[in-house]
């Protein structure tokens, strides 16, 4: 047993490690305590329900939504336009990514332009959007696309850029050719980076689903929140934020679980 | 006279900077025979490292050629392997992923019959066991010390029996004792293998201890300056280093690389900063 206060004060050591109790138990605060503030200020009742719902209304009214409403059709059809979106985003924006960090020219002619829309407000695009697309689910994907595709490209390309030039270099005096490089060192080199890219962007998809679903919507987490806004009804818009929240927590523990599988190397201590 | 290993002539390499042209390099030549040891010495920036990736074909001459056994070179080729100062080794792989990994390529590959490939296997084992890794066969590389990484690198560019081994500081970043441990290595293995050696480090007594031959380069523009033989027998031992020959040569190397270099104490700035009473001890 080490000592207990040698232990707690190790913790505040800059960049110091945390035991995986102390994790859990740090976690769990953060989350309960802003949880309990709001508790304790809904219950005072000095704030209009209608401006700030107590927990147990928006439980309540994510139960109705999910025994009376059409949750389980909202959420699956939500699910399916943010990984529809994200899905041929990362599908055109990995080999484009990897080519743009590895070759001059690529990046030359792409960079500037990408660098360009990536600025331009994803919402903005809506009218062009239904104007090309239409309105149907191809429109709701297109969205989530705009919101994350441009970024996804610079930030894999960056990736692909940080590969060290010595391990380029030592396989190519081992007599790699040029494919060889990028598929058995360049690739392998950044994958790492890139799965985290992939995190980090998929987070950008969920936060475009509530722009992607004012286009003539009639289902979906971000439609129930814009509805739910129409009537005043603010214990179901925090339900369906927070349900929001929760579904892009659950996929960035999935991608941080992805991580530790596949770079065992890394995860090591 | 036979055909030296490698001979570089007439070689020059300009770079283009933002004030204009740069000459990293100016009219060198140098013959380096089958199974010799050169050792490349001289101030930062006079273009060691310049030279070394030259002759590895990572970047290509402003004018001149270097030749390996008679052919000019025009890229890099397996007749060649490189050993870098860092981060060259692959992460992802293991110490035996990374020694085996030119047994990937296709230019390895294609050649191979089950014969070659079990051949490649048992030179793959008898590497780890040269360089002491044993026991460390089937971790990742950033599980390793310095100079346990530096030993895989070596293993691994050894691994498709190249003529010729060109290093960059390969000893730059390891203490003292490991380093003394990486020397007597470098040279069983340079003999054993039979491999020539280009060898580029800041150390003069490292130089010395390795070298059969001691190349002094000087900067603005880099050149070669003189070239040293090393008075001392094939077989080198730690006790050489305080011999007088040995010293006396090192003391000449450096005396030289003083000379041609560009960074100097200043000594009339120190003094100056002497007379500064908060620099003073006593002020305190
Ligand atoms: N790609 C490049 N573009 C412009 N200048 C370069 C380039 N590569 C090297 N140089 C310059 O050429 C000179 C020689 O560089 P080089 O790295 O060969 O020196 P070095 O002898 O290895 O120095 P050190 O001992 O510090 O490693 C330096 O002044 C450097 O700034
Ligand atoms: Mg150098």
């Amino acid at each position: 047993m080490t000592d207990p206060t040698l232990a707690s004060r190790s913790r505040w050591v800059i960049r110091g490690a945390l035991s995986r109790q102390g994790y859990l138990g740090f976690a769990l605060a953060g989350l309960l305590v802003p949880l309990a503030g709001w508790w304790w200020l809904a219950a005072q009742g000095i704030v209009d329900p209608v401006f700030l719902p107590a927990p147990d209304r928006v439980l309540d009214s994510a139960r109705a939504w999910l025994m009376e409403g059409d949750l389980l059709a909202d959420v699956s059809i939500s699910v399916y336009r943010v990984l529809t979106g994200f899905l041929i985003s990362a599908l055109i924006a990995l080999p484009l990514g990897l080519f743009i960090g590895t070759f001059a020219p690529v990046k030359a002619f792409f960079e500037p332009l990408t660098d360009f829309v990536r600025y331009m407000p994803a919402a903005a695009f809506i009218p062009l959007v239904m104007l090309w697309v239409g309105i149907d689910e191809g429109a709701k994907i297109a969205i989530i696309f705009i919101g994350t595709f441009f970024q996804m490209v610079l930030m894999i390309a960056e990736d692909v850029r940080r590969v060290p030039m010595e391990q380029i270099e030592a396989a190519q005096t081992m007599g790699a050719e040029r494919g060889e490089v990028i598929m058995r060192v360049i690739l392998p080199s950044a994958k790492p980076a890139i799965l985290d890219t992939l995190r980090i962007t998929m987070g950008w998809a969920w936060t475009y689903l509530v722009v992607a679903e004012l286009v003539a919507a009639n289902s979906g987490l971000g439609f129930a929140v814009l509805k739910a806004q129409r009537f005043l009804q603010t214990d179901k818009i925090f339900a369906g934020i927070i349900l929001i929240g929760l579904f892009g927590l659950a996929t960035d523990q999935l991608f941080r679980w992805l991580h530790r599988k596949s770079f065992p190397w890394l995860h090591r201590t | 006279m036979t055909t030296p290993r490698i001979s570089i002539s007439a070689l020059h390499k300009r770079f283009q900077t933002d004030q204009g042209e740069f000459v990293a390099l100016r009219d060198v030549n140098l013959s380096v025979a089958p199974g010799e040891f050169v050792t490349l010495v001289g101030a930062s920036g006079c273009g060691k490292s310049t030279l070394l990736r030259i002759a590895g074909g990572l970047e290509p001459p402003s004018a001149g050629a270097v030749a390996v056994d008679g052919r000019p070179i025009t890229g890099p080729g397996i007749d060649r392997a490189m050993v870098f100062q860092h981060y060259s080794l692959y992460p992802w792989l293991t110490v035996v992923g990374n020694i085996k990994f030119c047994r990937q390529l296709r230019v390895h590959r294609d050649v191979s019959t089950s014969a070659e490939v079990e051949a490649a296997s048992g030179r793959a084992d008898a590497l780890i066991r040269l360089m002491g890794l044993s026991h460390v066969a089937n971790a990742y590389p950033n599980q390793l010390s310095g100079g346990m990484q530096q030993r895989v690198a070596i293993a691994r560019a050894l691994m498709a029996r190249p003529h010729i081994l060109l290093m960059d500081e390969p000893f730059g970043a390891l203490d003292a004792q490991t380093r003394e441990v990486m020397h007597d290595l470098i040279l069983h293995v340079s003999k054993l293998e039979k491999t020539t050696m280009l060898f580029v480090t800041h150390d003069v007594e490292e130089a010395l201890y390795l070298g059969h031959r001691v190349v002094l380069m000087a900067p603005a523009p880099g050149r070669i300056e003189a070239v040293y033989d090393v008075p001392l027998p094939g077989r080198r031992e730690q006790d050489m280093k305080l011999a007088g020959e040995f010293l006396s040569l090192k003391r000449e190397i450096l005396a030289g690389i003083r000379a041609t270099s560009s960074v100097r104490t200043d000594q009339e700035l120190l003094d100056r900063l002497g007379e500064i009473p908060a620099l003073q001890n006593d002020s305190v």
